[in-house]
């Protein structure tokens, strides 16, 4: 199950039929643990890697940290769960050290991840602070290098 | 002008220069072309060895190293060597070479004498053939069936033994055939040599490329076999350290000693900053051995699997990093097949010719590569074939 999860992970558009002569299965057997995977949520998607940095498409993106409150109960849970539903937020994660919680923003141009950031997210009940950082390039993401020119410099010797 | 080839040395002349030169230079001319060639590892050396060099110089070691290699290096390929293939030599026995080639060379030339027959399985890489020749030997081809798993069957051995015999290569891991020898098949060819005074070289630069739980073995760890042989081992395929040119010999003092001879004058010492790179690979590098190890194993599945399902009948290779498939069934020859295969599909593979004759009906396809370049070459050379 773990061989099938990497390779998705490094490819999602391996066919089970490609899986299958990989991790010498039954074809049949593949699809029905993929199957099962998607079911029970281990696999949550199949997504492409871009780099919009190479298109003209304007955008930018932000690290958030935020100090919160935590509510009687719940903890940070409840403010996560609604911080999730806001389309510009990409990832959130409860983070251990100087501050709770760590969002990914996304927006078009800088004006409107400050605006979402003065006019949503701070005037929340239980946000104590917010500190933003705007990425500035990104070198590597998702275990993937984000280069220009990458090609194979091996030379073939013999 | 001067008539070279009156001035120059005619054994050197004699020497066939490789024969996939042309196939390479003809496969430089070209664009968008998917490569399937290259016989060395995608992998970058894994940072923390890079790390060791990098800071080797930055503390200045930037001198000579001791003729055999820095001791500490020499000690560290004994423990490796231990560990990883049960082999037990000290650390007089052990010479650091520029990379697995030169060790196979001062081999050569410390055992050798004028006509001496050396036994050479083939397909297989293509510098014994001319090493031998140089050092004054005569290379005597076994030729390795598809059959027989392209191994060296005691058979093929015996019927090659003259009393010229005096050495015997075996070069397994393969490449180009990616065949291995198992324990028992080892047994059987040392049982042959036991009774004679044929010494083995044994090539072991693809001894951590073994696939399907099946652990490569040293014929030096049989009994009565570690006197006869040098064994030959690298950086360049286990940590991705083609670059650095780090390999060595492991020999009994004798033979060391006439191997050092020939290292110490014509190289002095191995490069320094790769030595300093090698011992932290040796030191910390056995996890590194096992994540590329996993890597090539997928992509070999995929790419033996992706030709069968082509049709085109591929022996499963258990070791190297590359398969083998009979291509015969396409009725052209190797050469043909391939540069046919370069021109109108766009996907280079080698000729099995350029392993010797022998390798005649057959191609080497490399798996160093990414699965993804590997999914992109398979979907062409279906298109391809689907043209003939």
């Amino acid at each position: 199950m773990n061989e099938i999860l990497t390779l998705l992970e490094n490819d999602c558009r391996l066919t089970p039929e490609q899986i299958a002569g990989i991790c010498k299965k039954d074809v049949e057997e593949v699809k029905s643990t993929m199957r099962q995977l998607e079911k029970d949520g281990v696999i949550l998607g199949y997504k492409a890697l871009i780099d919009w940095d190479k298109t003209d498409r304007e955008y930018v993106s932000a690290v958030i940290e935020l100090k919160i409150a935590p509510q009687r109960d719940r903890g940070f849970d409840r403010f996560a769960e609604r911080l999730i539903n806001y389309p510009e937020v990409q990832s959130v994660h409860l983070m251990s050290g100087g501050f709770d919680i760590m969002l990914i923003i996304e927006g078009k141009t800088m004006k409107e991840v400050a605006y979402f950031v003065a006019y949503k997210l701070a005037p929340l009940e239980s946000v104590v602070s917010t500190a933003t950082h705007f990425v500035l390039k990104k070198y590597k993401d998702k275990g993937v290098i984000y280069k220009s020119d990458h090609k194979d410099e091996r030379e073939n010797i013999l | 002008m001067k008539d070279y080839s009156q001035l120059l040395s005619r054994k050197a002349q004699e020497l066939k220069p490789s024969g996939i030169r042309k196939f390479f230079d003809m496969l430089d001319s070209m664009t968008d072309v998917v490569a399937l060639t290259v016989g060395q590892p995608d992998f970058v050396t894994p940072w923390h060895i890079r790390e060791a060099g990098i800071t080797s110089l930055e503390q200045g070691k930037t001198y000579y190293t001791s003729n055999a290699g820095l001791n500490e290096m020499r000690k560290e390929i004994c423990s490796y060597l231990s560990r990883r293939f049960d082999l037990t030599y000290n650390e007089n026995e052990i010479i650091v070479t520029v990379g697995g080639s030169e060790a196979i060379d001062i081999a050569f030339r410390a055992i050798l004498n004028e006509g001496d027959e050396v036994i050479v399985p083939t397909p297989c890489f293509v510098c014994y053939d001319p090493l031998v020749k140089m050092a004054g030997g005569v290379p005597v081809p076994v030729v390795t069936e598809e059959k027989d798993n392209f191994k060296l069957t005691p058979e093929k051995l015996m019927s090659a033994i003259t009393p010229k015999t005096k050495l015997l290569v075996m070069p397994f891991p393969n490449n180009p055939t990616g065949a291995i020898m198992t324990e028992d098949e080892l047994s059987k060819i040392a049982d042959i040599l036991r009774n004679t005074d044929i010494m083995v070289l044994s090539d072991e630069i693809y001894a951590e490329m073994t696939y399907g739980g099946k652990k490569h073995v040293s014929i030096a760890s049989l009994p009565d076999m570690r006197e006869r042989t040098v064994v030959v081992n690298g950086f360049s395929k286990a940590y991705a350290m083609t670059g650095w040119r780090m390999g060595y010999t492991a020999a009994p003092q004798p033979i060391t000693k006439q191997m050092l001879k020939l290292h110490q004058f014509a190289i002095m010492s191995a490069p320094t900053t790769s030595q300093f790179a090698a011992i932290e690979a040796l030191k910390n590098g056995d996890s590194d051995i096992e994540y590329m190890v996993g890597e090539y194993d997928m992509r070999r599945r995929y790419l033996v699997d992706g030709l069968r399902a082509l049709g085109i009948p591929c022996f499963e290779p258990e070791g190297a990093f590359y398969v083998f498939p009979n291509i015969g069934v396409f009725g052209m020859p190797s050469e043909e097949f391939c540069e046919r295969l370069l021109y109108e599909g766009k996907v280079a593979i080698v000729p099995g010719t350029a392993f010797g004759e022998c390798g005649e009906g057959f191609a080497r396809i490399s798996y160093a590569y990414s699965l993804a370049h590997i999914k992109e070459a398979l979907e062409r050379i279906e298109k391809f074939i689907k043209t003939l």
